[in-house]
């Protein structure tokens, strides 16, 4: 089975700071990939260098078979990549119908068949009840699952989801990782996450990328990653200690 | 198409559309020619809010420089008219790519090289400038001195080449709003609609849902800018002179996205309730100082001012947001 | 023509633009702090313009004497401004933000028109036609005057941001809000007085603006645009930027008097400005945005 997105010694640099330092892995289709590593590992940076918002200093990445690196970021997404932002950014003064409508219209010329496919998503996403609330006037979990009901509305192919999970309750954060979970299971979407939250990594990813400075340290399974010395060292004590 | 227009508006908004239909078309029986004349400028102003809207309020570039398109349009039909004798009817032809074609230079040079905000604002002044001065020197339209469209006194109107009395330039003026009105609708609830509103509130998230924001901003632009070129032909054969620094002067790009501000950026109705409010403050400002026996040139701007500035302390999102609420009607922005 | 007279004109221009200069800094100053865009720039230029004149032949005091008092004058009005009407504004939309100080703009502009009247007004000084000779240069003493007290200005203001303490939190404001409200920072009091520091050097600007040239209400408007043309051809937020564009603005305006015709004066500016925003968007002197 070939790789549904490769990325091949990618590296980016800031003023000489290097953010990703030659960093290689792929994902399969169907499969949920996470990445994790202190803050400042460059997760998010190499998030942005995939989603087009960034282009590479040196190496590639392969989405489905072409070349993505170079491409904008709408170019990204309309090859069937989408995305999540770190801090959220619905759009404020839209309802949240409409927010996933315009997702939704990507692939569907018409409003109408946008309407209702922004609907199933936001039933899977228990927002339906919310659909005419003003964007801006929800809580954090619900514009955190906004994000992702609008990502998903493109139907993508890979979905990158950027520490969705951050600042929610552990009740919400479960409620995220099975509504994820089933979309995989039923869509076999595939799915690339930064999470800092481990319990959610633990139980959705079937193989983790740890990011060190700019730099994998490790990879593996889940339960691989969080015995090597390196990581425990760099990262898991840290949070242990926490 | 007509399900497609009142679907989402409530049955007691349809009646009073309706009605206020009825009463503008009926309106010119009953009243005098300065009546009229001000109604006129009600909608002329509401027309070019409608059009300025679909860059600012839709898609969330804010021009300083519509006055440009005000012009190309006047100056293209006005030529057209003299020169060669073709109507406005065919000019209006002209006009409008002639204005897209402009607005389409300005959006790439903007969008292109990353000017936006404040930024992109002064670049439309700039250009908008950049006419003025060059029609100043354009003697084949008579440059500085003007340029005049032959006049006559009217008995019947020809409404085919626009010469005739202010009721029928009101029928043309109302018919161009209620066109700009029902265009607007229908494009805010299109698919390009809802891209650029996306675009209007958060670009980069956009991009992220795959809009192409350079493709729909451009087509912001130009259609705006089409459009406003139609009341830059009704204002040349309605005033029948035209002066660059007049036509092409800052304040008429300012006062003509006053009524969409005042009356609510991005709503359909907020650019027509703002030219009513605006032009009627005018007028009524004029009676009021003409009775009080006060003849002070910059009086009645003062007031104006002074309107202005209470309306936008008391209501900054317009007074359309805030109307419909408490008509019980709600329209979606 | 010989070249003496593109040199005179251009020496005129370089010494109107160091006023053009500090006019455009006050600008720069606001909206590098305040982050709202003073569309009542040249309205409140002419203020101070008017107020000078009135100076003159009310009392006979020279402009250049009634510079600071002109100065805080404007520095009231503008913290005023500031406090009491843009405040609540200054995390609304842009748009709203322009139509409130169009607004203000209008006010100015008309009630200038009531108490003045259209007709064009200046000041006579004793020294209105001396001159100084420089070899075959000729400059008019009232633009070395009024080049040399904006430049005096300008230089206080520097040493007023670099080495004051309300300087310096001025400048922290600017560089992080965010940043300068954790610390404690009165920003809204700040706020008002960097609005106050930015009418101010309008005010001396106007008052040195009027020995050079007559002051009628419709000037206004065309200074707003013009101060917004320097500042971004220098780099917002960039004191020499401001400095700079306004020579280089003032020198090119002189020239295309000169070699084309008045009128064309603004177009020339205006196409400086698109050329800077198309390939310098962050202005001559400005600093590269991350």
């Amino acid at each position: 089975m070939t790789a549904l997105l490769s990325v091949d010694a990618v590296s980016k640099r800031f003023r000489g700071l290097v953010a990703v330092d030659r960093v290689s892995f792929s994902i399969m289709p169907g499969e949920i990939y996470a990445v994790i590593g202190p803050n400042g590992a460059g997760k998010t940076t190499l998030f942005n260098v995939i989603a087009g918002v960034f282009q590479p200093d040196d190496g590639t990445i392969a989405f489905n078979g072409s070349r993505i690196d170079g491409e904008t970021p709408d170019g990204v997404c309309r090859r069937g990549i989408g995305r999540t932002f770190q801090i959220v950014r619905p759009f404020p003064g839209l309802s949240v119908e409409d927010n996933v409508i315009v997702g939704a219209l990507l692939h569907r010329p018409d409003v109408a068949a946008a309407r209702r496919h922004a609907h199933e998503i936001l039933s899977r996403l228990d927002l339906f009840p919310k659909r005419s609330h003003l964007a801006s006037t929800l809580t954090l979990p619900d514009r955190k699952r906004l994000e992702v009901a609008r990502a998903l509305a493109t139907d993508p192919k890979l979905l990158l989801l950027d520490e969705v999970m951050a600042g929610l309750r552990p009740s919400e954060t479960d409620r995220i990782v099975a509504i994820l979970t089933e979309l995989n299971r039923e869509t076999g979407l595939t799915i690339l996450l930064i999470e800092h939250v481990m319990r959610a990594v633990m139980a959705l990813a079937s193989r983790v990328l740890v990011l060190h400075h700019g730099a994998k340290i490790a990879e593996g399974t889940p339960a691989q990653v969080v015995r090597e010395p390196a990581v425990i060292e760099s990262y898991l004590g840290a949070e242990v200690l926490e | 198409m007509i399900a497609r227009l009142i679907e989402g508006t409530s049955r007691r908004g349809l009646v009073l559309l309706a009605l206020l239909l009825a009463f503008l078309i009926l309106i010119p029986f009953f009243v005098n020619d300065y009546l009229i004349t001000v109604l006129i400028l009600i909608f002329y102003f509401a027309f070019v809010g409608q059009a300025w809207n679909i860059m600012m309020g839709f898609a969330g570039q804010l021009s300083l420089g519509h006055a440009l398109y005000v012009g190309l349009g006047a100056y293209t039909s006005a030529a057209l008219y003299v020169h060669f004798g073709v109507g406005p009817w065919i000019g209006m032809l002209a006009a409008i790519p002639v204005a897209g074609a402009l607005g389409a230079v300005i959006g790439f040079l903007a969008f292109r090289f990353g000017v936006s905000g404040v930024y992109f604002a002064i670049l439309t002044i700039a250009f908008c400038e950049f006419a003025r001065v060059g029609f100043d020197h354009f003697r084949w339209v008579g440059g500085s001195a003007g340029f005049f469209l032959p006049v006559a006194q009217y008995s019947v109107n020809d409404l085919w080449n626009l010469r005739g009395k202010p009721s029928m330039f009101y029928y043309v003026i109302l018919g161009f709003t209620v066109a700009a009105f029902i265009i607007c609708h229908l494009l805010l609830r299109s698919r390009m609609g809802y891209f650029w509103q996306a675009i209007r509130e958060d670009e980069p998230a956009a991009r992220a849902l795959g809009i192409n924001a350079f493709r729909y901003k451009m087509i912001a632009v130009v259609i705006s800018a089409g459009m406003t070129s139609l009341a830059g032909v009704f204002f040349a054969f309605f005033y029948n002179n035209l002066f660059p620094e007049q036509v092409f002067h800052i304040s008429r790009s300012i006062e003509m996205i006053l009524a969409p501000i005042i009356g609510g950026v991005g709503t359909l109705f907020g650019p027509i309730l703002g030219a009513v409010i605006l032009t009627g403050l005018s007028e009524t400002m004029h009676e009021i100082l003409h009775l009080l026996g006060v003849d002070v040139p910059g009086a009645k701007a003062v007031f104006y001012g002074i309107c202005l500035l209470v309306v936008i302390v008391a209501l900054p999102d317009g007074v359309w947001p805030w109307l419909s609420r408490r008509l019980g009607l709600s329209e979606r922005k | 023509m010989p070249i003496d007279i593109y040199l005179n004109v251009a020496v005129s221009g370089l010494l109107t633009g160091l006023v053009y200069g500090l006019m455009a800094l006050g600008l720069s100053v606001i909206f590098g702090v305040v982050r709202v865009v003073n569309f009542a720039h040249g309205e409140m230029m002419t203020i101070a313009m008017y107020l000078a004149v009135l100076a003159f032949s009310v009392l006979g005091l020279d402009p250049l004497v009634m510079m600071v008092p002109i100065a805080a004058v404007l520095f009231v009005f503008g913290y005023a401004l500031q406090a009491g009407l843009i405040g609540p504004f200054i995390n609304k939309p842009e748009h709203m933000q322009f139509i409130l100080l169009v607004a203000v703009a209008v006010i100015l502009v008309n009630v200038q028109l009531i108490v003045f009247g259209p007709d064009a007004r200046g000041v006579q000084t004793a020294y209105s036609y001396d001159s100084f000779a420089v070899g075959k240069l000729i400059i008019d003493a009232t633009k070395v005057y009024a080049a040399l007290a904006a430049l005096t200005v300008s230089a206080a203001l520097f040493v007023f941001f670099r080495f004051t303490e309300v300087g310096k939190a001025i400048r922290a404001c600017a560089d992080n809000y965010t940043g300068a409200l954790v610390v404690g920072l009165d920003v809204r009091r700040l706020y008002a007085l960097t609005f106050g520091i930015g009418a101010a050097c309008v005010g001396a600007a106007g008052a040195m603006m009027v020995v050079i040239i007559d002051v009628t209400p419709s000037l206004g408007p065309a200074y707003t645009l013009l101060a917004f043309v320097i500042v971004i051809t220098g780099g917002l937020g960039s004191m020499p930027g401001a400095l700079l564009g306004g020579v280089l603005i003032g020198m090119t305006e002189a020239m295309a008097g000169l070699l084309f015709s008045p009128s064309a004066k603004t177009m020339f500016a205006f196409a400086i400005l698109v050329l800077v925003l198309l390939f310098r968007p962050q202005g001559i002197m400005g600093k590269r945005a991350a």
